[in-house]
């Protein structure tokens, strides 16, 4: 079989220019999905120039390390007052937050609702893997009824720890909100869907809009104790009916 | 011509900042420092600056961070549980080495307190550094024309040296009215801030990062190391203090702040009868002025340390002096009443001046 083919050069996409290789992320973390993501959408919305990423204290702290803009890093919950602040005194740099569910769900709980609040034009990027990552996979404000943690070894029980925590459901209310979004990257479309919630997030900053908020569903196969194929069945089968996906805040113009 | 004014203590820390080209400031209200808050939400907005009123101090401490990863001077101010919140943010800031001033207004007393009045009780608290082992400045002022003058001090500092700079006063200081005058002070030249975080197109494409994290930089012995000799260059260089009356002196008064200012009062009374007293004010907390408090210690022969606290300064003034005078104490039992409104007088301080001479 010699049968002629034209080979047409085209580069898709480029490999993203990573600061810190490799990233020390667990195999079949979905972490590295959404870094990547991240740095697709600040490339290609031509915002690395001017981005500062603030990054938490936990695995998400791994993405400020890693992607080729300014970053600042390492306390665990307050990165949304940290964002707040930078961009208020710098109006023209595009600032983010990334977080954990953790942080923003629980030890941040109070500067992500205050930043809501306030709405601060930062855009906030939150990983939710049902679980604290670094720490061991201990309980987190989003674990799933009845999984097991080490701090909830019989399972997750809402008579002493209440129900998963939905974070942009929970702000998507407030008046200074202009964005609140959830997505996850477990399969091909949504991870397209997830980049279009990012840049639209993102786009709301450029246009002074207010706070936006977007969460991503992520697998933490180590914590899970699931193989990374038993983690994308997981997230089909347990976690997308606790925490819908879709945008529940998504104004055009500034409220009044 | 300096404009000469009439100022509070807490107003006098707003016009500084200001002076010292400090346009941004967080805080969350607390007594009795508030004004300062209130002067800053007014002034602030006139010439393009930022003032936000947090959620609580730990935030404010975040937001004091955050903003200055821009390298913009910032501030915030607070009271005594205000600080203790800070503790987690301070120490970040130390670590990532963000220049940035902090004042506390000491309010009295453990726990909330008296609601915000006259006392000197966080000396210990504030004075041995943030968690993890790394010390900063402290300056500790006496007057109001003094708290103008070092709050644009600390600016400097902490620009010099990429540190966190405290300002130290109290109630009295900050409710207090005198004349000062209205002046920016020149402290010389300071670096250029290469590391601040704008984006890295204003940074010729070089992005920067700024980490908490002690375990990243995987030399842990050099990180401490560079600490260290940080912490020396600032011992070396930025040691404050002030003698007044010691060099004939019998007896040598120890004391800051408030207090210090009672004590010269004490001083001048017991000239006026003949007794040698002098009085050591140490402007610097940390760095702490060892060196010359013992040399003077030693040729007064006595020493007698004021504070209104339960003790505090006294055990650096013990640790200076390493017992080779003996160490009085007058503190917050020495007030003139029970009463929240206690407070420690020049008489009280001489009466003790006089038993131990």
């Amino acid at each position: 079989m010699s049968q002629e083919t034209s080979i047409t050069k085209k580069l898709v996409c480029k490999r993203p220019a990573f600061r810190l290789l490799p990233m020390g992320l667990c195999a079949g973390c979905h972490y590295g999905i959404i870094f990547r993501l991240l740095d697709e959408v600040l490339e290609e919305m031509d915002l690395k120039g001017t981005a500062i990423f603030i990054g938490g204290g936990g695995c998400s702290a791994l993405g400020a390390m890693a992607l080729d803009i300014d970053a600042f890093g390492g306390p665990h919950g307050p990165g949304t007052a940290i964002a707040s602040a930078l961009k208020r005194v710098s109006p023209d740099a595009f600032v983010f937050a990334m977080q954990g569910d953790g942080e923003q769900g629980a030890i941040g709980l109070g500067n992500f609702v205050a930043a809501a609040v306030r709405g601060e034009n930062i855009t906030v990027i939150t990983m939710n893997n049902a679980c604290y990552g670094m720490t061991g996979g201990q309980l987190a404000p989003t674990t799933l009824l009845g999984m097991v943690t080490p701090t909830t070894p019989t399972g997750r029980d809402q008579e002493t720890t209440g129900f998963p925590m939905l974070g942009p459901e929970l702000v998507a209310p407030l008046r200074g909100v202009a964005y609140a979004a959830r997505g996850t990257v477990h399969t091909p479309d949504n991870r397209q869907k997830s980049k279009k919630m990012l840049k639209t997030a993102f786009q709301k900053q450029l246009q002074r809009l207010g706070f936006g908020v977007v969460e991503f569903l992520s697998a933490c196969p180590t914590n899970w104790k699931l193989s990374s194929a038993d983690c994308l069945k997981f997230i089909e089968e347990k976690m997308l009916s606790e925490f819908p996906l879709g945008e529940f805040k998504n104004i055009e113009k500034k409220r009044e | 011509m300096t404009e000469r004014i009439l100022s509070t203590g807490n107003d006098a820390v707003a016009r500084a900042a200001i002076c010292a080209g400090c346009k941004n400031y967080f805080a969350y209200p607390i007594t009795p420092q508030s004004e300062i808050a209130h002067y800053m939400a007014r002034e602030l907005p006139k010439i393009g600056g930022c003032f936000l009123q947090s959620e609580g101090e730990y935030a404010a401490a975040y937001m004091l961070l955050g903003a200055a990863l821009s390298g913009k001077r910032v501030m915030t101010s607070t009271s005594s549980p205000g600080i203790a919140l800070m503790q987690e943010p301070l120490s970040m800031i130390v670590t990532a080495e963000i220049p940035t001033v902090v004042v506390d207004t000491q309010r009295l007393g453990p726990g909330t307190g008296t609601g915000g009045q006259q006392g000197q009780t966080d000396y210990s608290f504030v004075t041995r550094g943030v968690y993890g082992g790394i010390h900063y400045p402290v300056l500790a002022p006496y007057s109001v024309s003094e708290i103008f003058e070092f709050v644009q001090l600390a600016f400097h500092i902490a620009d010099k040296y990429r540190i966190l700079t405290m300002v130290l006063t109290d109630f009295v200081l900050g409710r207090m009215t005198e004349y000062l005058k209205l002046k920016t002070f020149d402290f010389g030249p300071l670096p250029e801030k290469e590391w601040a975080l704008k984006g890295k197109a204003l940074k010729g494409g070089r992005s920067g990062i700024l980490f908490t994290v002690t375990g990243l930089m995987l030399d842990i012995t050099g990180f401490f190391r560079q600490q260290e000799e940080k912490a020396n260059r600032i011992i070396d260089s930025e040691t404050r203090y002030e003698t007044y009356k010691v060099e004939d002196a019998d007896l040598l008064i120890v004391s800051y702040g408030y207090t210090a200012r009672a004590s010269k009062g004490a001083v001048n009374m017991a000239r006026a009868q003949g007794i040698k007293a002098g009085l050591f004010r140490p402007i610097t907390l940390w760095p702490f002025p060892k060196e010359p408090l013992k040399r003077e210690a030693l040729k007064a022969g006595k020493v007698l340390v004021v504070e209104d606290s339960p003790g505090g300064l006294v055990e650096d003034v013990e640790l200076s002096v390493q017992g080779k005078a003996p160490v009085h104490f007058l503190g917050i039992q020495a007030r003139h009443t029970a009463r929240p409104e206690g407070l420690i007088f020049p008489e009280r301080i001489l009466q003790e001046v006089r038993e131990l001479l």
